[in-house]
């Protein structure tokens, strides 16, 4: 399909403005005006809506196509949330206007959904505060780090390092560095975090430890309360990285289990659209002894129920964001929550766990399962098994790409070799889980008698499997090189 | 249960195959330390219980004003298509495209938003884009430390604020020096900035329209960073580029916007978009995804994520960033904007901006002790002036008649508590324009 | 694929010296286990490069790995190819594929001769 701007044809209206009565020539000094032009292209509105609409059509979606992405909870997003999202007292409001004199009045409607979110959040995951600022989950590590840093800081403590388990959502080390600490990896035991081994590498000098629970092998992470314990031994701050909170809703809260920073992923748990890759949303919460370190603003609420915008926080590690986050994606996971309430959150949880549970029974006789025991929201399987025939995971992936369905998380997580990580969701039914198992078992045997039938797969999209060496060495990133 | 397809039936079914007696026997390794001390949500609504609530929570923000806000993110038209074809769930409930034969469609997006984002900042490369523009201008700074191994960022005061806060809070554990250049009166001092350029800065950050809306040509000054082995880094406002020189055509290295003005409504401050483009030598130091163009087997053209290897999945800490997510949909959003307006649109769109920008100015400095506060430089959409009491005063007295008259220059600079920030868009109307000198001239009697 | 007249490193580099000067790149094996390389990241001519430390990495799609310098010295050349040809280290390591020429600082220690570093590859395929 050529590219939009392969489509322009000069001269043709798109959605032009009225012209103005003067030139960009007679409004500015010549010197500060380009002199060539950016050459955006000219398109009718037809044009322009086909060509989205077209493109559109070569994408899966959770709305047309089950999504088993392990690790990523696409679960099914509820279209209230958009209707709330695209409600004008909230989309025309300007995010500087609470900090204009007298102007927070004009804003208290907003101003009640963050605070409510917050009140909600904490409640949910037993936490004393929430800060609803980060953008994206990595983000939401970034400032919980970053908070772990502040604390130690405020303290005296002279700490240098972060421990992470290979077990750990894969964007933690990275996350840990950009803050200014030094990582240090911990290979799990039995799939899990083992005391034994975290005994050999914690030391005066760890400032934290980075927690995936369940972890990214869909375990839970049974010896928590041990880990606490020798954690709090030297001082150091327990993190949760929430990407799995779907699977512990109303059974743990991170905060009773002893986590002292956590954060979430509004667009996993709480339903709202990953839209392709963001905007996604990840706010942190902190137990008491860290709240004064959270970044500024907060929320607060007065005595007369006035809320307003509270920046006096002296040890605050400061801004993360412009304002308060994605306010249109909190707003949504605001409304999500209302919705369900804590019985439906609960409920999202334990389908969330058991829908994986089936799933893995279904498929634990064909692929193997490492860790073949109870899961959470999800399990990792392994493409081992088909080695000799030399199929992969990929291939694997790529053969149900053409049955309509999303392919799992391949090679992820990295401590399990051609692995496959499948996440159903609460919001998946029975028949569909069934037809997605007899599907993948159907490729499964296919592969065995003509590993073709995988390896040559996907044969039904816009296009078969890409060159991404090319892509890598040619570096075509626009249509202009 | 809402969104729960799962019949007792059901349950009981998938239990006997997971041999389980009970759904809440799945969660017996949580032990009973970890158990909920407690779980005091309320109960669940309807979709129309929620929904009159929320009417009545966004019923509680006052949108009706007349505004005159900018500092940084303007209140533009949005062609109705974009909302129509953004909404179409093939691109909205996708993921990050980890599987390119079943995303082309937002691969080739983020692939033409990369295209129409470069051609606006006259840079050859773009990424996905990232958070929004105060974290793209952070991590153009760091693309900058990285490339020259030097650890000092030079940095206009005329930079937003709001974005300089946001480098002061990032930079911090990161052993970085920040040197801040003052502005002269709402100008940027280029003398000053490249006086302040040696052997130890890795950037210098600047931006053009300033905070305080003024116009710059950073020409020298990045051809003078260029000789001292010094990345230039500017943020810009995109509608405004299809006017303004571009970053490539002034010389600079990175060029990063705010990419809200283009199709994003200003929802209380996100979701955002945060552009960033470069010139070739440091584009493998780019955060984030990046889309790039290949074939398939058949000699078909498609679209997949590239240079991964840079990327935190492989990387882990050594990666050029812990960024693992774009605003595609965003960034989607953004293109459509472009599109639907085009070269022509979008010219007339910044033309007419600047056009109510300096009949408002006009209008406001006729009243008796106003004033623009940086004289005859030249300015975009937004301009500053300087009143004859405190702007907050000013602020709050037309705020309660229903017109939100700028930004106060005084919470950011210290010296300016009588400057008003004034934006204008095509929104603007020259009615509203004078409505506000007369107010303005009411209040100051 | 193991040239008896080049010295390796544990790490996979090859060099050939010759008086002072030393050739660097990376083996046969090392491209193998790698992929199709799709950027090769070497210092500048003039940088000081130390044994044992590192000197650059490779990229992949998937992978990205370090370079370590099997010589200490001060280096010469850079192949300037491989910038836009990195496809040369997969397709003749020990020729087209070189990397850098070290001029020496100090007598190279350490290194495997080709049996020797046959044995490191043998043990690494299983």
């Amino acid at each position: 399909m050529n590219t939009v701007f392969k489509k322009s044809t000069p001269g043709r209206e798109g959605v032009w403005p009225v012209k103005p009565g003067k030139s960009a020539a007679e409004l500015l000094p010549a010197g500060l005006l380009r002199g060539k032009s950016a050459d955006l292209p000219s398109l009718s509105e037809l044009d322009v809506v086909r060509h989205f609409t077209q493109l559109s059509k070569r994408n899966y979606g959770v709305d047309g196509n089950f999504y088993p992405l392990g690790s990523c909870t696409m679960k099914y997003n509820p279209k209230f949330t958009e209707t709330v999202a695209a409600m004008p007292g909230f989309t025309r409001l300007h995010p500087v206007l609470p900090q204009l004199k007298g102007a927070g009045r004009l804003c208290q409607g907003a101003l009640e959904v963050m605070y409510e979110t917050e009140r909600l959040l904490c409640e949910l995951c037993g936490m004393k505060a929430f800060t609803l600022h980060p953008m994206a989950g990595a983000h939401g590590e970034l400032t919980g780090v970053m908070i772990i840093a502040a604390y130690h800081k405020d303290k005296g403590n002279k700490k240098t390092k972060i421990i992470v388990p290979d077990s750990a959502h894969g964007t933690n080390p990275a996350s840990a560095h950009i803050a200014g600490f030094e990582v240090v990896n911990l290979p799990s035991k039995d799939g899990i975090v083992d005391p034994e081994e975290l005994a050999k590498v914690l030391d005066d000098d760890v400032a934290g430890m980075m927690m995936t629970c369940p972890n990214t092998l869909g375990l839970f992470e049974k010896n928590l309360p041990k880990i606490v314990e020798m954690l709090r031994s030297v001082d150091a701050l327990l993190y949760y990285d929430g990407a799995n909170l779907n699977a512990i809703m109303g059974k743990m809260r991170v905060g009773d289990a002893g986590f002292d920073v956590v954060h979430l992923n509004l667009h996993k748990t709480f339903a709202t659209p990953h839209g392709g890759g963001g905007p996604g949303s990840g706010p942190v919460g902190v137990s008491e002894k860290l709240v004064p370190y959270l970044p500024v603003s907060r929320v607060e609420k007065l005595e007369d129920g006035q809320f307003y915008l509270n920046y006096d926080f002296p040890k605050s590690i400061g801004y993360v964001a412009p304002f308060y986050g994605n306010f249109g994606v909190v707003l949504k996971a605001y409304a999500y929550i209302l919705r369900l309430g804590g019985t439906g959150l609960t409920r999202a949880t334990e389908n969330a766990v058991l829908a994986a549970n089936y799933l893995r029974k279904r498929l634990d006789k064909v692929l193997e399962v490492p860790f073949d025991r109870v899961c959470m929201h999800e399990f990792v399987a392994s493409a081992c098994n088909l080695s000799e025939c030399h199929v992969r995971a990929l291939d694997i992936a790529k053969a149900l790409l053409d049955k309509g369905y999303h392919a799992p998380t391949i090679y992820f997580p990295l401590i399990v070799k051609e692995a496959l990580m499948f996440e159903p969701t609460e919001t998946e039914s029975l028949d569909t889980l069934d037809q997605f198992a007899d599907d993948l078992i159907a490729i499964l045997a296919e592969a065995q008698k003509d590993p073709a039938f995988v390896t040559g797969a996907p044969r039904t999209l816009p296009v078969s499997r890409l060159d991404e060496t090319r892509a890598a060495r040619n570096m075509e990133l626009t249509d202009d090189l | 249960m809402p969104y729960v397809p799962h019949t007792p039936e059901d349950i009981r079914r998938m239990l006997d195959v997971i041999g389980a007696p009970s759904v809440a026997s799945l969660f017996d390794e949580i032990g009973p330390e970890m158990r909920p001390k407690s779980f005091d949500l309320p109960e669940g609504k309807s979709e129309m219980d929620v929904l009159a609530h929320m009417e009545a929570l966004a019923g509680k923000n006052a949108c009706g004003q007349v505004s005159f806000l900018g500092a940084g993110f303007y209140d533009h038209h949005i062609p109705a298509a974009v909302d129509a074809l953004s909404m179409r769930s093939e691109f909205y409930t996708a993921y990050t495209p980890y599987q390119p034969e079943a995303s082309q469609g937002t691969l080739q997006a983020i692939f033409e938003y990369q295209t129409a984002v470069t051609r606006l900042t006259g840079l050859p490369y773009a990424n996905a884009s990232v958070y929004d523009g105060g974290t793209a201008l952070f991590e153009a700074a760091m693309m900058a430390v990285r490339h020259t191994g030097r650890r000092k960022l030079v940095v206009c005061e005329a930079v937003s604020p709001i974005y300089r806060v946001m480098l002061g809070s990032y930079t911090s554990n990161l052993h970085l020096e920040l040197v801040t250049i003052p502005h002269k009166n709402g100008v940027c001092d280029l003398a000053a900035l490249t006086a302040a350029l040696d052997a130890d800065t890795a950037a210098v950050l600047v931006q053009n329209p300033n905070f305080f809306g003024t116009l710059s040509d950073f020409s020298a000054l990045f051809e003078a960073a260029r000789a001292a082995g010094v990345v230039s880094v500017i943020s810009v406002y995109p509608v405004l580029q299809s006017l303004l020189k571009s970053p490539g055509e002034m010389g600079a290295d990175v060029a990063v916007a705010e990419g809200q003005s283009l199709g994003l409504p200003l929802s209380f401050g996100g979701p955002y978009l945060g552009i960033m483009t470069c010139n070739k030598a440091l584009v493998r130091q780019m955060p984030g995804r990046m889309v790039g163009r290949t074939v398939d087997g058949e000699g078909r053209t498609g679209y997949v994520l590239t240079l991964q290897a840079r990327e935190q999945h492989i990387r882990r800490q050594k990666a050029t960033s812990n960024i693992c997510s774009n605003q595609a949909l965003c960034a989607l959003r953004a293109l459509m904007h472009l599109c639907l307006l085009g070269q022509e649109g979008l010219t007339r769109t910044a033309e007419t901006c600047v056009e109510r920008a300096h009949y408002a100015a006009e209008r406001l400095t006729a009243i008796d002790g106003v004033t623009l506060l940086s004289g005859s430089a030249p300015f975009g959409n937004e301009f500053a002036i300087t009143l004859p009491v405190n702007a907050f005063l000013a602020i709050d007295k037309l705020t309660a008649r229903g017109l939100v008259p700028g930004f106060p220059l005084g919470r950011y600079y210290a010296g300016l508590e009588n400057a008003l920030l004034v934006a204008c868009t095509e929104k603007t109307s020259m009615e509203q324009i004078g409505i506000f000198a007369e107010m303005l001239r009411g209040t100051l009697k | 694929m193991i040239p008896n007249e080049l010295k390796y490193a544990k790490s996979h580099e090859w060099t050939k010296i010759e008086g002072d000067v030393a050739t660097v790149g990376i083996t046969h094996f090392a491209q193998e286990q790698l992929g199709d390389l799709t950027f090769v990241d070497l210092p500048k001519a003039g940088a000081t490069v130390t044994a044992g430390a590192e000197m650059g990495s490779v990229e992949s799609v998937k992978a990205a790995s370090e370079l370590y310098s099997p010589v200490s010295g001060t280096v010469l050349e850079v192949n300037a190819a491989l910038e836009g040809a990195p496809e040369a280290v997969n397709q003749d390591p020990y020729g087209a594929g070189w990397m850098l020429k070290v001029k020496l600082s100090a007598a190279p220690a350490d290194l495997l001769d080709a049996g020797a570093y046959a044995e490191v590859c043998a043990a690494e395929a299983h």
